[in-house]
């Protein structure tokens, strides 16, 4: 009954001159309930310790363990072997830059995107310890929560064309950071001010809508449905600014 | 050698370690916070469930107040925590949730007018106050009076995350993930910051800074089987320990929770029980009302970790290749209800075990969930024994929790600790200015140097990692449980003691270049053997049963002998067991010991019980 697993990793060290990119391959046993995070922890404590790859959670909730498995970018920690033909494929995630073998730098590329977008609330007022929270309808923090549960793995950056060819792109989860920030009553951005960030090619109109990115988001985020949106927007605020001031709408 | 210089070195960029990170950059000061992955994927975005704070908004929260929190925090610890922490704790609460609503956490908040909400699996309804409206709401979690959590749907952890690391990128905190502390840089009187590894390129870096704060979450990765992330293996308790000077509160104190899935150890929630799911064994038979006739299921969460362990030791847990475990069976409450209101759980199922929790049954056992335990500090957040070193959040022992802790009173914690001993902090940067020992710092670095040098070359034997930490796990699983005696503990104890040494004589069998995983884990198994000496010795020498701490051979808790503090410290490197030291368990007495009014289990009085407290509540 229990199949005899054939896993190809890709294997590269940079820090070792003696290292070359290439293929290797492993085999295991299947278990029961088999995960890649199981089958990748066997495989580093029973045939070769020195494997690098990045599991926190292992429960689908940090974003860790993103890589392309079998030729789709998933989380690695979600993927039962059970779901998978005898022969497994595994690479580390295109664009972000290789630590080594299925491990990569995405820190570094989010923090980056953090600065690009601004990922924070803008606002001149200040906390009062004394005061009460200001009021906000349920239903709206909930359509925030709704754009807030991105877990920022990567897998729409590794499985988009635009952010593979050009590396200045932002990305389906930059913009999608964008359209929270701007359902949410809490930053004073002005449209006009996210023209500045995403009104660009590197931004929403360097996007080509083939949605690659929403069809790999292990969280679902309506990433198609947001872009859409912001893209309307953008289009709007780009017409607007080219309008003589008495007829530009407010913004 | 690289160097990074810095006003506050934040070990940890979890919820306690960027709390305390903007505070300090707030101020003006520089900080670099390390973590082993980026920022947001640190252990706290994991916690689903909330945070208690005494805001009192929701219909079933009403009349609640800091008082009533603190009394059931109190209860809560069991009478293990320092109840001026508790009081600072429950007082600041509010008002981190407000800040956190400020810095953009979307919390979920009060709809006025009839809602239906749930308890015991039976709907009830309960009316919201249309002057409420808009504010932010709380739900219901174990051994509390009052609704108190505040929430963000099912992701609050995640969500308080992203705020804070927002704000943190805001005023320019630098964050260098993929880094892991080793060892910390001190002259025995000062600390100086810490020497730590590059998880990218495996080098060796020094950081030098005037304040080090120690916010590295727990330590539950020493056990087998724990919800905790796969990187919560106590890297910075050890740099702590290894200095000989700091200790470690009460190691005893560990929390389990029942309901662990098999495999993997993810938790699900403690909703299936409370919404009517029961427990079965090997022969599919409901084994807990036999145990607790009037709870059975629902007792609370460490006597109900005890009776399946119970249960599993005579034999009667289901055999698999992962162990031994028990089932959970939700399939009588039906589709509907396991749709809307177990969803999480369902996809849990679904995805991890490839199980359907509504026509199949869920393998789960008792699993490692929090450390009470952590790096001893007074209320301000300064660890015992080295000046300019400070923690906060689950690494630290500040302690608000003694033996047991309760559901959403640590998230919380982060947060507010992180407030509280954010100032603290600042107001230690804006005094004097330290001096930096480059001799403290370069042998610092060399130690660390020669021991990688050491482990790569076998210089002390090729023992693997692995399979030190094998032992290590087993050993842990037969002494310091969920139950616990003296025979077991004391044989847990002695092996450990041939654990360690193996830990001692580890090699590498790969080559140890770059970011090795197994360097990384050969560098700290010998400290990980370490703490898990200094739980089980100090599970050993408290002879009573107290929170979460249950000893077969002591059932009763013992206030006369045992209302204090365990202080572990590990002397000398070459030393075989820990010296333990005791404190007072609380400076003073708001709430005197008493009754927690669950739980069961008989009480010896102190000999000179304190006078009344001065609590209204
Ligand atoms: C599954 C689960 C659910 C939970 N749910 C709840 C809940 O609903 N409510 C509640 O109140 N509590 C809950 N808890 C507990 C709570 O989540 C944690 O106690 C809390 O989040 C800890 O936060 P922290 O900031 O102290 O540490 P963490 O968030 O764990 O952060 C630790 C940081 O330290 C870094 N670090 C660790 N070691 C090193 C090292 N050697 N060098 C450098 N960096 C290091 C890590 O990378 C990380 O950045 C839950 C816990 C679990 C496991
Ligand atoms: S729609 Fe296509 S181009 Fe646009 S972000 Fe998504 S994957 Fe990239
Ligand atoms: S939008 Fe989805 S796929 Fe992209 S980073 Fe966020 S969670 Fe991952
Ligand atoms: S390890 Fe966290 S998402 Fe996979």
């Amino acid at each position: 009954m229990s199949r005899t697993l054939t896993f190809n990793i890709f294997r590269y060290n940079p820090q070792d001159p003696d290292s070359q990119p290439h293929m290797e391959a492993f085999t295991l046993e299947e278990t029961e309930a088999m995960s890649l995070f199981i089958a990748l922890n066997r495989i580093r404590s029973e045939q070769d310790p020195s494997l690098q790859f990045d599991f926190c959670c292992r429960a689908g909730i940090c974003g860790a363990c993103a890589m392309v498995i079998n030729g789709r970018p998933g989380l690695a920690c979600r993927t039962k072997t059970r779901d998978l033909p005898n022969e497994i494929t595994l690479l580390p995630l295109p664009v972000f830059k290789l630590v080594a073998d299925l491990s990569v730098d995405t820190g570094t590329w989010f923090r980056q995107m953090y600065q690009k977008v601004e990922s924070w609330i803008h606002t001149d007022k200040e906390f009062d310890p004394h005061a009460k929270e200001e009021r906000m309808d349920n239903h709206l923090a909930e359509e925030i929560y709704e754009l807030d549960r991105c877990i920022e793995c990567g897998c729409c950056v590794a499985a988009c064309g635009t952010a593979i060819m050009r590396p200045d792109f932002l990305g389906a989860v930059a913009l999608n950071r964008i359209a929270r920030f701007m359902i949410d009553p809490r930053d004073e951005r002005t449209t006009d001010e996210y023209f500045d960030v995403v009104g660009t090619d590197e931004g929403i109109f360097g996007c080509m809508g083939l949605l690659g990115c929403e069809d790999v988001c292990p969280k679902q985020i309506p990433l198609q449905e947001q872009l859409g949106k912001l893209r309307r927007k953008m289009a709007l605020a780009a017409i607007n600014n080219k309008l003589p001031k008495f007829l530009k709408s407010p913004s | 050698m690289q160097i990074f210089q810095t006003d506050l070195l934040c070990i940890g960029a979890g919820l306690a370690g960027e709390r305390v990170a903007i505070e300090a950059a707030g101020s003006g000061f520089s900080v670099v916070c390390l973590s082993l992955v980026p920022a947001r994927r640190s252990h706290s975005s994991a916690a689903q469930g909330g945070m208690q704070a005494a805001l009192g908004n929701s219909a079933m929260g009403e009349g609640d107040s800091p008082d009533v929190h603190f009394n059931d925090t109190v209860k809560g610890s069991d009478w293990g925590c320092d109840q001026e922490v508790a009081r600072i704790f429950v007082e600041n609460a509010p008002i981190a949730m407000r800040q956190m609503a400020f810095w953009g956490v979307p919390w979920n908040r009060v709809v006025p007018g009839e809602q239906t909400y749930y308890k015991g699996g039976k709907p009830f309804t309960a009316v919201e106050k249309t002057e409420n409206e808009g504010l932010i709401h709380s739900r219901s979690f174990g051994g509390t009076a009052k609704w108190r959590t505040c929430y963000t749907s099912d992701g609050t952890g995640h969500s308080v995350l992203f705020a804070l690391d927002n704000r943190a990128a805001q005023l320019g905190v630098d964050i260098h993930d993929k880094t892991e502390v080793v060892a910390l840089i001190h002259d025995g009187e000062t600390c100086m910051g810490a020497i730590a590894r590059c998880l990218k390129t495996g080098e060796l870096r020094a950081y030098l800074a005037r304040a080090t704060l120690i916010a590295s979450g727990g330590f539950g990765r020493i056990y087998r089987a724990s919800t905790n992330a796969v990187i919560n293996d106590g890297g910075a308790h050890i740099a702590a320990l290894d200095t000989g000077i700091v200790p470690i509160g009460n190691p005893e104190a560990i929390q389990f929770h029942p309901t662990g899935i098999v495999p993997t150890d993810i938790l699900v929630t403690e909703g299936c029980r409370g919404d009517g799911g029961i427990l079965l064994d090997v022969n599919q038979y409901r084994f807990m009302p036999d145990y607790e006739p009037e709870k059975a299921e629902l007792a609370s969460r460490d006597v109900v970790s005890r009776r399946m362990t119970e249960h599993m030791r005579k034999g009667l847990g289901v055999k698999s290749a992962y162990g031994d475990h028990l089932w959970l069976d939700i399939r009588h409450l039906g589709a509907h209800h396991i749709n809307t209101n177990l969803r999480e759980v369902k996809d849990i199922c679904e995805t991890f075990l490839g199980v359907d929790p509504i026509t199949q049954l869920v393998p789960v056992r008792p699993t490692q969930h929090y450390c009470m335990a952590g790096v001893r500090t007074n209320k301000d957040g300064a660890v015992y024994g080295l000046k300019g070193l400070f923690s906060a959040g689950e690494a630290a022992c500040w302690d608000m929790h003694g033996f047991n802790r309760l559901g959403g009173n640590s998230l919380s914690e982060t947060v507010v600790a992180g407030m509280v001993v954010g100032a603290k902090v600042v107001e230690f940067l804006q005094g004097a200015d330290s001096v930096i020992k480059m001799s403290a710092v370069r042998d610092a670095f060399a130690k660390q140097q020669q021991r990688v040098t050491n482990l790569i070359d076998g210089v002390n034997g090729r023992e693997n990692a692995f399979a030190v930490r094998e032992e290590m796990h087993d050993a842990l699983v037969k002494g310091a449980g969920i139950f616990r005696n003296g025979k077991d503990l004391a044989e847990s104890v002695e092996t450990l003691k041939g654990t360690l040494a193996r830990a001692r004589r580890v090699g590498l069998a790969s080559n140890g270049i770059g970011a090795n995983p197994e360097l990384a884990l050969a560098l700290k198994i010998e400290g990980m053997v370490k703490l898990a000496l200094c739980v089980t010795q100090a599970a050993l020498m408290r002879t009573e049963s107290r929170g979460a701490h249950t000893r077969e051979d002591f059932p009763d808790r013992n206030d006369r002998d045992w209302l204090n503090r365990t202080l572990a410290y590990w002397n000398k490197d070459g030393d075989e067991l820990p010296t333990l030291k005791y404190e007072t368990a609380t400076p003073s007495f708001e709430l005197p010991p008493g009754e927690r009014g669950y739980g069961g289990g008989k009480i010896i009085p102190m000999d000179t019980p304190p006078k009344t407290g001065k609590n209204k509540a």
